[in-house]
Protein backbone atom coordinates (compact mmCIF):
# COMPACT_ATOMS: atom_id res chain seq x y z
CA UNK A 1 0.00 0.00 0.00
CA UNK A 2 1.01 3.36 -0.55
CA UNK A 3 2.44 6.06 2.11
CA UNK A 4 0.06 7.99 4.08
CA UNK A 5 -0.67 10.87 2.60
CA UNK A 6 -0.06 14.35 4.21
CA UNK A 7 -1.68 17.53 3.54
CA UNK A 8 0.66 20.05 4.93
CA UNK A 9 -0.22 24.04 5.67
CA UNK A 10 2.48 26.30 3.77
CA UNK A 11 2.29 29.77 5.34
CA UNK A 12 2.46 30.42 8.96
CA UNK A 13 3.11 26.38 10.91
CA UNK A 14 4.63 25.31 7.31
CA UNK A 15 8.22 25.36 9.51
CA UNK A 16 7.03 23.41 12.70
CA UNK A 17 5.05 21.09 10.73
CA UNK A 18 8.06 20.24 7.79
CA UNK A 19 10.24 19.86 11.37
CA UNK A 20 7.57 17.45 12.35
CA UNK A 21 7.70 15.24 9.38
CA UNK A 22 11.63 15.25 9.91
CA UNK A 23 11.67 13.88 12.77
CA UNK A 24 9.10 11.19 11.66
CA UNK A 25 11.32 10.16 9.13
CA UNK A 26 9.92 11.77 6.00
CA UNK A 27 12.15 13.78 3.76
CA UNK A 28 10.98 16.56 3.62
CA UNK A 29 14.57 18.28 1.54
CA UNK A 30 12.64 18.66 -1.55
CA UNK A 31 9.26 20.50 -0.01
CA UNK A 32 11.96 22.77 1.59
CA UNK A 33 13.64 23.79 -1.80
CA UNK A 34 11.34 24.05 -3.77
CA UNK A 35 8.36 26.42 -2.63
CA UNK A 36 6.94 26.38 -6.17
CA UNK A 37 5.61 23.00 -6.43
CA UNK A 38 2.41 21.49 -4.40
CA UNK A 39 2.52 18.08 -4.99
CA UNK A 40 5.47 15.20 -3.79
CA UNK A 41 3.87 12.26 -4.14
CA UNK A 42 7.52 10.34 -3.64
CA UNK A 43 7.11 11.37 0.20
CA UNK A 44 3.27 11.91 0.43
CA UNK A 45 2.97 15.34 0.85
CA UNK A 46 0.52 17.87 -0.61
CA UNK A 47 0.99 21.65 0.03
CA UNK A 48 -1.78 23.72 0.37
CA UNK A 49 -3.27 26.73 2.07
CA UNK A 50 -4.44 25.89 5.78
CA UNK A 51 -7.92 26.87 4.60
CA UNK A 52 -7.72 24.13 2.35
CA UNK A 53 -6.57 20.95 4.22
CA UNK A 54 -9.94 20.10 5.54
CA UNK A 55 -11.68 19.62 2.52
CA UNK A 56 -8.64 17.61 1.05
CA UNK A 57 -8.91 15.46 4.52
CA UNK A 58 -12.46 15.17 4.56
CA UNK A 59 -12.56 13.85 0.85
CA UNK A 60 -9.59 11.59 1.24
CA UNK A 61 -7.60 13.51 -1.58
CA UNK A 62 -5.39 12.88 1.75
CA UNK A 63 -5.26 10.85 4.86
CA UNK A 64 -3.87 13.16 6.93
CA UNK A 65 -3.95 16.92 7.62
CA UNK A 66 -2.60 19.62 9.55
CA UNK A 67 -4.07 22.89 10.01
CA UNK A 68 -5.10 25.14 12.45
CA UNK A 69 -7.86 24.85 15.18
CA UNK A 70 -9.11 28.06 13.99
CA UNK A 71 -9.91 27.14 10.15
CA UNK A 72 -11.74 23.65 11.77
CA UNK A 73 -13.97 25.84 14.19
CA UNK A 74 -14.51 27.91 11.13
CA UNK A 75 -15.15 24.59 8.66
CA UNK A 76 -17.14 22.60 11.25
CA UNK A 77 -19.37 21.07 8.90
CA UNK A 78 -16.17 18.99 7.67
CA UNK A 79 -16.46 15.24 8.13
CA UNK A 80 -12.88 14.81 9.60
CA UNK A 81 -11.35 13.35 12.48
CA UNK A 82 -9.36 15.88 15.38
CA UNK A 83 -6.42 13.20 16.72
CA UNK A 84 -4.18 14.92 17.86
CA UNK A 85 -3.55 19.10 18.99
CA UNK A 86 -0.01 19.46 17.85
CA UNK A 87 1.01 22.59 20.60
CA UNK A 88 2.34 25.17 18.07
CA UNK A 89 0.89 27.78 15.77
CA UNK A 90 -0.89 29.00 19.19
CA UNK A 91 -2.87 31.93 18.53
CA UNK A 92 -6.33 33.66 20.32
CA UNK A 93 -9.36 34.17 18.77
CA UNK A 94 -10.27 37.97 20.01
CA UNK A 95 -12.98 40.30 19.93
CA UNK A 96 -11.38 43.61 19.60
CA UNK A 97 -12.37 47.34 18.93
CA UNK A 98 -10.35 50.95 19.08
CA UNK A 99 -8.63 51.69 22.34
CA UNK A 100 -10.40 54.08 24.03
CA UNK A 101 -14.19 53.40 25.14
CA UNK A 102 -15.39 50.30 23.62
CA UNK A 103 -17.68 51.33 20.42
CA UNK A 104 -18.71 47.69 20.10
CA UNK A 105 -20.06 47.99 23.56
CA UNK A 106 -21.52 51.07 22.86
CA UNK A 107 -23.19 49.74 19.90
CA UNK A 108 -24.91 47.06 21.83
CA UNK A 109 -26.18 49.69 24.12
CA UNK A 110 -27.44 52.35 22.05
CA UNK A 111 -28.54 50.17 18.99
CA UNK A 112 -29.13 46.80 20.13
CA UNK A 113 -26.68 45.34 17.58
CA UNK A 114 -22.75 45.36 16.99
CA UNK A 115 -21.33 45.51 13.15
CA UNK A 116 -18.47 43.13 13.57
CA UNK A 117 -15.78 42.37 10.48
CA UNK A 118 -13.68 39.33 9.85
CA UNK A 119 -12.26 36.68 8.32
CA UNK A 120 -14.43 33.90 10.64
CA UNK A 121 -17.79 34.51 9.89
CA UNK A 122 -19.18 31.62 10.87
CA UNK A 123 -16.98 31.26 14.15
CA UNK A 124 -17.87 34.94 15.08
CA UNK A 125 -21.34 34.33 14.12
CA UNK A 126 -21.31 31.14 16.79
CA UNK A 127 -19.92 33.64 19.52
CA UNK A 128 -22.11 36.17 19.49
CA UNK A 129 -25.17 33.94 19.20
CA UNK A 130 -24.08 31.73 22.18
CA UNK A 131 -23.32 35.34 24.16
CA UNK A 132 -26.71 35.99 23.60
CA UNK A 133 -25.93 39.50 21.54
CA UNK A 134 -27.02 40.40 18.07
CA UNK A 135 -24.24 41.32 15.65
CA UNK A 136 -24.11 42.02 11.86
CA UNK A 137 -21.05 40.12 10.55
CA UNK A 138 -19.43 41.46 7.71
CA UNK A 139 -16.95 39.03 6.15
CA UNK A 140 -14.15 40.44 4.44
CA UNK A 141 -10.93 38.80 2.95
CA UNK A 142 -7.97 40.50 4.30
CA UNK A 143 -6.97 43.68 6.65
CA UNK A 144 -9.59 42.98 8.67
CA UNK A 145 -7.83 45.92 10.87
CA UNK A 146 -8.86 48.48 8.28
CA UNK A 147 -12.69 47.88 8.92
CA UNK A 148 -13.02 49.60 12.45
CA UNK A 149 -10.88 51.89 11.84
CA UNK A 150 -12.70 53.14 9.11
CA UNK A 151 -16.04 53.24 10.57
CA UNK A 152 -17.43 50.05 8.72
CA UNK A 153 -17.21 48.56 11.91
CA UNK A 154 -17.14 48.74 15.72
CA UNK A 155 -15.18 45.34 15.91
CA UNK A 156 -13.42 42.95 14.63
CA UNK A 157 -13.14 39.09 15.25
CA UNK A 158 -9.88 37.91 14.35
CA UNK A 159 -6.60 35.78 15.23
CA UNK A 160 -4.15 36.99 16.55
CA UNK A 161 -0.23 35.47 17.73
CA UNK A 162 0.93 38.26 19.33
CA UNK A 163 -1.44 40.89 19.47
CA UNK A 164 1.23 43.61 17.37
CA UNK A 165 -1.04 44.15 14.66
CA UNK A 166 -3.61 44.90 16.69
CA UNK A 167 -1.18 47.27 18.78
CA UNK A 168 -0.25 48.82 15.46
CA UNK A 169 -3.27 49.64 14.63
CA UNK A 170 -4.66 51.07 17.76
CA UNK A 171 -6.90 48.07 18.45
CA UNK A 172 -7.42 46.89 21.77
CA UNK A 173 -8.57 42.81 22.54
CA UNK A 174 -11.78 43.27 24.20
CA UNK A 175 -12.52 39.37 24.64
CA UNK A 176 -10.78 36.18 24.13
CA UNK A 177 -12.88 33.81 21.96
CA UNK A 178 -10.68 30.84 22.18
CA UNK A 179 -7.29 29.81 22.17
CA UNK A 180 -6.08 27.86 19.13
CA UNK A 181 -3.12 25.78 18.25
CA UNK A 182 -1.85 23.02 15.27
CA UNK A 183 -4.02 20.22 14.67
CA UNK A 184 -3.42 16.83 12.98
CA UNK A 185 -6.75 15.61 11.36
CA UNK A 186 -7.56 12.41 9.71
CA UNK A 187 -10.31 11.58 6.89
CA UNK A 188 -12.25 8.85 8.68
CA UNK A 189 -12.46 5.72 6.41
CA UNK A 190 -8.59 6.16 6.77
CA UNK A 191 -8.69 6.68 10.28
CA UNK A 192 -10.26 2.55 10.18
CA UNK A 193 -8.72 1.05 7.18
CA UNK A 194 -5.20 2.16 7.64
CA UNK A 195 -5.37 2.34 11.82
CA UNK A 196 -1.95 1.05 12.30
CA UNK A 197 0.16 3.22 10.38
CA UNK A 198 -1.89 6.38 11.97
CA UNK A 199 -1.45 5.34 15.12
CA UNK A 200 2.24 4.90 14.62
CA UNK A 201 2.66 7.70 13.46
CA UNK A 202 0.77 9.67 16.53
CA UNK A 203 2.55 7.69 18.89
CA UNK A 204 5.95 8.83 17.34
CA UNK A 205 4.55 12.67 17.77
CA UNK A 206 3.58 12.13 21.18
CA UNK A 207 6.74 10.53 22.42
CA UNK A 208 8.30 13.63 20.77
CA UNK B 1 -25.80 -3.31 -9.87
CA UNK B 2 -29.16 -2.26 -7.61
CA UNK B 3 -30.67 -5.97 -9.44
CA UNK B 4 -27.71 -7.94 -8.73
CA UNK B 5 -27.85 -6.56 -4.94
CA UNK B 6 -31.90 -7.54 -5.22
CA UNK B 7 -31.09 -10.66 -6.15
CA UNK B 8 -28.94 -11.36 -3.08
CA UNK B 9 -31.39 -9.87 -0.82
CA UNK B 10 -34.06 -12.21 -2.02
CA UNK B 11 -31.85 -15.22 -2.13
CA UNK B 12 -30.89 -14.71 1.54
CA UNK B 13 -35.11 -15.00 2.04
CA UNK B 14 -35.54 -11.20 2.45
CA UNK B 15 -38.64 -10.28 1.36
CA UNK B 16 -39.38 -6.18 -0.60
CA UNK B 17 -41.26 -3.92 0.90
CA UNK B 18 -42.04 -0.26 0.03
CA UNK B 19 -43.85 2.19 2.47
CA UNK B 20 -45.03 5.83 1.83
CA UNK B 21 -42.47 8.50 0.89
CA UNK B 22 -44.56 10.58 3.63
CA UNK B 23 -44.76 9.55 7.52
CA UNK B 24 -46.23 11.28 10.09
CA UNK B 25 -43.52 13.50 12.07
CA UNK B 26 -44.36 11.57 15.63
CA UNK B 27 -42.93 8.59 13.69
CA UNK B 28 -39.78 9.68 13.69
CA UNK B 29 -39.60 11.77 16.93
CA UNK B 30 -40.99 8.46 18.58
CA UNK B 31 -37.36 6.82 17.41
CA UNK B 32 -35.56 9.42 19.05
CA UNK B 33 -34.38 11.02 15.25
CA UNK B 34 -33.37 14.37 16.23
CA UNK B 35 -36.30 16.89 14.38
CA UNK B 36 -33.29 18.11 12.08
CA UNK B 37 -32.81 14.54 10.55
CA UNK B 38 -36.47 14.84 9.39
CA UNK B 39 -35.26 18.07 6.71
CA UNK B 40 -38.21 17.88 4.57
CA UNK B 41 -41.73 19.02 6.16
CA UNK B 42 -45.03 19.38 4.61
CA UNK B 43 -48.83 19.46 5.97
CA UNK B 44 -51.79 17.48 5.22
CA UNK B 45 -55.57 19.02 4.87
CA UNK B 46 -55.77 18.28 8.09
CA UNK B 47 -53.07 20.59 9.45
CA UNK B 48 -50.93 17.29 10.53
CA UNK B 49 -47.03 17.32 10.13
CA UNK B 50 -46.06 14.59 7.39
CA UNK B 51 -42.04 14.34 6.91
CA UNK B 52 -40.20 12.86 4.11
CA UNK B 53 -38.75 9.60 5.61
CA UNK B 54 -34.92 10.59 6.17
CA UNK B 55 -34.43 6.24 6.46
CA UNK B 56 -36.20 3.26 5.80
CA UNK B 57 -35.56 1.90 9.60
CA UNK B 58 -38.23 3.44 11.22
CA UNK B 59 -40.94 3.13 8.64
CA UNK B 60 -40.26 -0.88 8.32
CA UNK B 61 -40.35 -0.70 12.11
CA UNK B 62 -43.80 1.30 12.24
CA UNK B 63 -45.14 -1.14 9.25
CA UNK B 64 -43.91 -4.62 11.32
CA UNK B 65 -45.82 -2.98 14.85
CA UNK B 66 -49.04 -2.42 12.89
CA UNK B 67 -48.87 -4.88 10.24
CA UNK B 68 -47.45 -7.80 12.04
CA UNK B 69 -48.29 -7.22 15.71
CA UNK B 70 -48.23 -10.51 16.58
CA UNK B 71 -45.37 -12.13 14.65
CA UNK B 72 -42.63 -13.19 16.78
CA UNK B 73 -40.18 -13.48 13.98
CA UNK B 74 -37.32 -13.33 12.15
CA UNK B 75 -38.81 -11.36 9.74
CA UNK B 76 -36.95 -10.38 6.47
CA UNK B 77 -37.18 -7.36 4.84
CA UNK B 78 -35.82 -5.79 2.13
CA UNK B 79 -35.61 -2.40 0.37
CA UNK B 80 -34.43 -0.59 -2.40
CA UNK B 81 -36.12 3.09 -1.97
CA UNK B 82 -35.84 6.68 -1.56
CA UNK B 83 -34.87 8.62 1.59
CA UNK B 84 -34.22 12.29 2.19
CA UNK B 85 -32.06 14.19 3.86
CA UNK B 86 -31.04 17.41 4.39
CA UNK B 87 -28.30 19.14 2.44
CA UNK B 88 -25.43 21.75 2.83
CA UNK B 89 -25.49 24.23 0.25
CA UNK B 90 -22.87 23.67 -2.31
CA UNK B 91 -21.52 20.53 -0.87
CA UNK B 92 -23.45 18.52 -4.44
CA UNK B 93 -25.46 16.41 -2.17
CA UNK B 94 -28.23 14.70 -2.98
CA UNK B 95 -31.77 15.36 -1.58
CA UNK B 96 -32.87 12.01 -2.42
CA UNK B 97 -30.56 9.06 -1.61
CA UNK B 98 -31.69 5.68 -2.65
CA UNK B 99 -30.46 3.16 -0.28
CA UNK B 100 -30.21 -0.27 -0.41
CA UNK B 101 -30.90 -2.22 2.70
CA UNK B 102 -32.45 -5.80 4.82
CA UNK B 103 -34.14 -5.17 8.80
CA UNK B 104 -34.21 -8.58 10.42
CA UNK B 105 -36.73 -8.17 13.08
CA UNK B 106 -37.00 -11.18 15.62
CA UNK B 107 -33.82 -12.82 15.60
CA UNK B 108 -31.79 -11.22 18.62
CA UNK B 109 -28.17 -11.34 19.86
CA UNK B 110 -25.13 -12.28 18.01
CA UNK B 111 -27.05 -14.69 15.31
CA UNK B 112 -29.52 -12.25 13.97
CA UNK B 113 -26.10 -9.82 13.65
CA UNK B 114 -23.91 -12.13 11.99
CA UNK B 115 -26.63 -13.03 9.75
CA UNK B 116 -27.16 -9.76 8.29
CA UNK B 117 -23.41 -9.12 8.50
CA UNK B 118 -23.41 -12.39 6.16
CA UNK B 119 -25.94 -10.27 3.76
CA UNK B 120 -23.94 -7.38 3.77
CA UNK B 121 -20.80 -8.93 2.62
CA UNK B 122 -22.78 -10.99 -0.45
CA UNK B 123 -24.66 -7.56 -1.53
CA UNK B 124 -21.02 -5.69 -1.57
CA UNK B 125 -19.58 -8.79 -3.50
CA UNK B 126 -22.35 -8.60 -5.99
CA UNK B 127 -21.92 -4.84 -6.42
CA UNK B 128 -18.63 -5.69 -7.60
CA UNK B 129 -16.66 -4.07 -4.68
CA UNK B 130 -13.46 -5.10 -4.11
CA UNK B 131 -11.67 -3.72 -1.26
CA UNK B 132 -14.43 -2.89 1.30
CA UNK B 133 -14.25 -2.98 4.91
CA UNK B 134 -16.67 -2.76 7.76
CA UNK B 135 -15.85 -1.54 10.93
CA UNK B 136 -18.03 -3.11 14.09
CA UNK B 137 -18.59 -1.55 17.22
CA UNK B 138 -21.17 -1.80 19.99
CA UNK B 139 -23.04 1.38 20.99
CA UNK B 140 -23.70 0.36 24.25
CA UNK B 141 -20.14 -0.40 24.64
CA UNK B 142 -18.35 3.20 25.91
CA UNK B 143 -21.67 4.68 27.11
CA UNK B 144 -21.48 1.70 29.82
CA UNK B 145 -17.76 2.01 30.22
CA UNK B 146 -17.95 6.12 31.47
CA UNK B 147 -20.88 4.88 33.18
CA UNK B 148 -19.21 2.42 35.38
CA UNK B 149 -16.18 4.90 36.28
CA UNK B 150 -18.94 6.90 37.36
CA UNK B 151 -19.26 9.59 34.67
CA UNK B 152 -22.30 12.00 34.68
CA UNK B 153 -25.42 11.69 32.28
CA UNK B 154 -24.22 15.45 31.14
CA UNK B 155 -20.64 14.18 31.07
CA UNK B 156 -21.40 11.57 29.02
CA UNK B 157 -23.26 12.76 26.48
CA UNK B 158 -20.85 15.32 25.88
CA UNK B 159 -18.07 12.75 25.41
CA UNK B 160 -19.93 10.86 22.80
CA UNK B 161 -20.99 13.28 21.17
CA UNK B 162 -17.33 14.07 20.36
CA UNK B 163 -16.44 10.50 19.88
CA UNK B 164 -19.12 10.35 17.57
CA UNK B 165 -17.77 13.07 15.26
CA UNK B 166 -13.97 12.11 15.69
CA UNK B 167 -12.63 14.82 18.21
CA UNK B 168 -10.30 12.87 19.87
CA UNK B 169 -8.93 16.01 21.15
CA UNK B 170 -12.15 16.84 22.71
CA UNK B 171 -12.54 13.79 24.29
CA UNK B 172 -9.06 13.60 25.83
CA UNK B 173 -9.74 16.92 26.87
CA UNK B 174 -12.74 15.88 28.84
CA UNK B 175 -11.69 12.58 30.02
CA UNK B 176 -8.63 14.19 31.35
CA UNK B 177 -10.67 16.43 33.22
CA UNK B 178 -12.75 13.94 35.19
CA UNK B 179 -10.03 13.33 37.73
CA UNK B 180 -10.10 9.89 37.37
CA UNK B 181 -7.09 7.57 38.15
CA UNK B 182 -4.02 7.70 35.43
CA UNK B 183 -4.69 4.35 34.58
CA UNK B 184 -8.40 4.42 33.92
CA UNK B 185 -7.84 7.69 31.75
CA UNK B 186 -5.10 5.80 29.74
CA UNK B 187 -7.68 2.77 29.43
CA UNK B 188 -11.14 5.32 28.41
CA UNK B 189 -8.71 6.98 25.94
CA UNK B 190 -6.61 3.30 24.34
CA UNK B 191 -10.21 2.35 24.11
CA UNK B 192 -11.80 5.26 22.36
CA UNK B 193 -9.08 4.98 19.57
CA UNK B 194 -8.91 0.88 20.04
CA UNK B 195 -9.83 -0.72 15.82
CA UNK B 196 -7.88 -3.34 14.15
CA UNK B 197 -8.95 -7.24 13.94
CA UNK B 198 -9.98 -9.48 16.75
CA UNK B 199 -6.91 -9.14 18.85
CA UNK B 200 -8.26 -6.05 20.28
CA UNK B 201 -11.48 -8.02 21.58
CA UNK B 202 -8.94 -9.60 23.63
CA UNK B 203 -6.15 -8.77 26.24
CA UNK B 204 -8.74 -7.32 28.87
CA UNK B 205 -10.01 -8.00 32.47
CA UNK B 206 -12.58 -8.54 34.24
CA UNK B 207 -15.71 -6.80 33.37
CA UNK B 208 -14.24 -5.05 30.26
CA UNK B 209 -13.89 -8.41 29.21
CA UNK B 210 -17.43 -9.39 29.55
CA UNK B 211 -18.67 -6.03 27.78
CA UNK B 212 -16.86 -7.30 24.79
CA UNK B 213 -18.77 -10.59 25.06
CA UNK B 214 -21.28 -9.53 22.47
CA UNK B 215 -18.80 -8.94 19.82
CA UNK B 216 -16.49 -11.76 20.39
CA UNK B 217 -20.10 -13.62 20.03
CA UNK B 218 -20.21 -12.34 16.78
CA UNK B 219 -16.99 -13.00 15.41
CA UNK B 220 -17.23 -16.38 16.25
CA UNK B 221 -20.43 -16.98 14.06
CA UNK B 222 -18.72 -14.89 11.16
CA UNK B 223 -17.64 -17.24 8.27
CA UNK B 224 -13.71 -16.58 7.01
CA UNK B 225 -14.74 -14.82 4.15
CA UNK B 226 -16.80 -12.58 6.35
CA UNK B 227 -14.17 -12.27 9.19
CA UNK B 228 -11.67 -10.80 7.12
CA UNK B 229 -13.82 -7.94 6.25
CA UNK B 230 -14.43 -6.97 9.71
CA UNK B 231 -12.48 -4.10 11.85
CA UNK B 232 -13.40 -4.26 15.21
CA UNK B 233 -13.85 -0.73 16.40
CA UNK B 234 -14.48 0.08 20.08
CA UNK B 235 -14.83 3.60 19.75
CA UNK B 236 -17.86 3.59 17.27
CA UNK B 237 -20.75 4.77 19.13
CA UNK B 238 -24.14 5.26 17.83
CA UNK B 239 -24.50 7.63 14.61
CA UNK B 240 -28.49 7.57 15.21
CA UNK B 241 -30.72 7.44 18.69
CA UNK B 242 -31.99 3.93 18.19
CA UNK B 243 -28.86 2.09 18.30
CA UNK B 244 -28.39 -0.46 20.94
CA UNK B 245 -25.88 -2.70 20.41
CA UNK B 246 -23.87 -3.90 17.55
CA UNK B 247 -23.17 -1.24 14.65
CA UNK B 248 -21.37 -1.06 11.76
CA UNK B 249 -20.11 1.07 9.08
CA UNK B 250 -18.92 0.32 5.58
CA UNK B 251 -16.07 1.86 4.31
CA UNK B 252 -13.68 1.29 1.17
CA UNK B 253 -10.23 2.72 0.91
CA UNK B 254 -11.30 4.26 -2.83
CA UNK B 255 -13.66 6.71 -1.01
CA UNK B 256 -13.49 9.03 1.76
CA UNK B 257 -16.80 8.69 3.50
CA UNK B 258 -18.48 5.84 4.72
CA UNK B 259 -20.68 3.68 2.29
CA UNK B 260 -23.36 2.51 4.32
CA UNK B 261 -24.51 1.63 7.80
CA UNK B 262 -26.70 -0.43 10.11
CA UNK B 263 -26.82 -1.38 13.38
CA UNK B 264 -28.83 -3.17 16.05
CA UNK B 265 -32.10 -1.07 17.45
CA UNK B 266 -33.31 -4.02 20.27
CA UNK B 267 -35.85 -1.02 21.76
CA UNK B 268 -37.32 0.75 17.84
CA UNK B 269 -40.11 -1.92 17.99
CA UNK B 270 -41.34 -1.44 21.30
CA UNK B 271 -42.03 2.10 20.90
CA UNK B 272 -44.31 1.11 18.11
CA UNK B 273 -45.90 -1.08 20.59
CA UNK B 274 -44.58 -4.75 19.82
CA UNK B 275 -41.14 -5.53 21.23
CA UNK B 276 -38.82 -7.22 18.79
CA UNK B 277 -35.00 -7.35 18.57
CA UNK B 278 -34.15 -6.07 15.34
CA UNK B 279 -30.76 -5.76 13.28
CA UNK B 280 -30.79 -3.92 9.25
CA UNK B 281 -28.03 -1.84 7.31
CA UNK B 282 -28.78 0.74 4.65
CA UNK B 283 -26.16 1.17 1.99
CA UNK B 284 -26.32 4.52 -0.17
CA UNK B 285 -26.07 3.23 -3.83
CA UNK B 286 -25.17 6.51 -4.71
CA UNK B 287 -21.58 6.19 -2.78
CA UNK B 288 -21.61 2.66 -3.69
CA UNK B 289 -21.47 3.40 -7.54
CA UNK B 290 -19.01 6.25 -6.50
CA UNK B 291 -16.65 3.88 -4.87
CA UNK B 292 -17.06 1.01 -7.58
CA UNK B 293 -16.06 3.80 -10.02
CA UNK B 294 -12.92 5.03 -8.15
CA UNK B 295 -12.35 1.79 -7.47
CA UNK B 296 -11.74 0.80 -11.49
CA UNK B 297 -10.31 3.98 -11.94
CA UNK B 298 -7.40 3.37 -9.56
CA UNK B 299 -6.71 0.12 -11.43
CA UNK B 300 -7.39 -3.31 -9.92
Amino acid sequence: MSALRIAVPRGALFGETLEILDRLGIDTAEVRSNDRRLLFSDVGIITMRPTDVPIYVEAGAADLGITGKDVLMEQSEREVYELMDLGYGRCEMVLASEAGEDRSAEALRRLGVVRIATKYPRTATRYFASTGRQAEIVEVKGSVELAPLTGLVEAIVDLTATGTTLRENGLVIREQIAVTTARLIANPVAHKLRAAEIDALTEQIRAM
Amino acid sequence: MTDRIRDVFAAAGYGEVSTPALEHEQTFARANLPVSASAYRVFDGQGDVLVLRPDMTVPIARMVATRYPHAEGPLRFCYLASAWRGVAAGRGQSREVLQAGVELLGAGGAAGTAEVLTVLCAALDAAGLDSYRIGLGDASLYPSLLEAVGVDADERELILSELARGDFVGVEREIGSLGLPAEQTELLLRLARARGGAEVLEGLEGALHDALAPLREVHALLSAGVAERVIFDLGLVRSLGYYTGAVFQIYDPAFGMPIGRGGRYDDLLATFGHPLPAVGFALNVERLHIALTSEERLGR
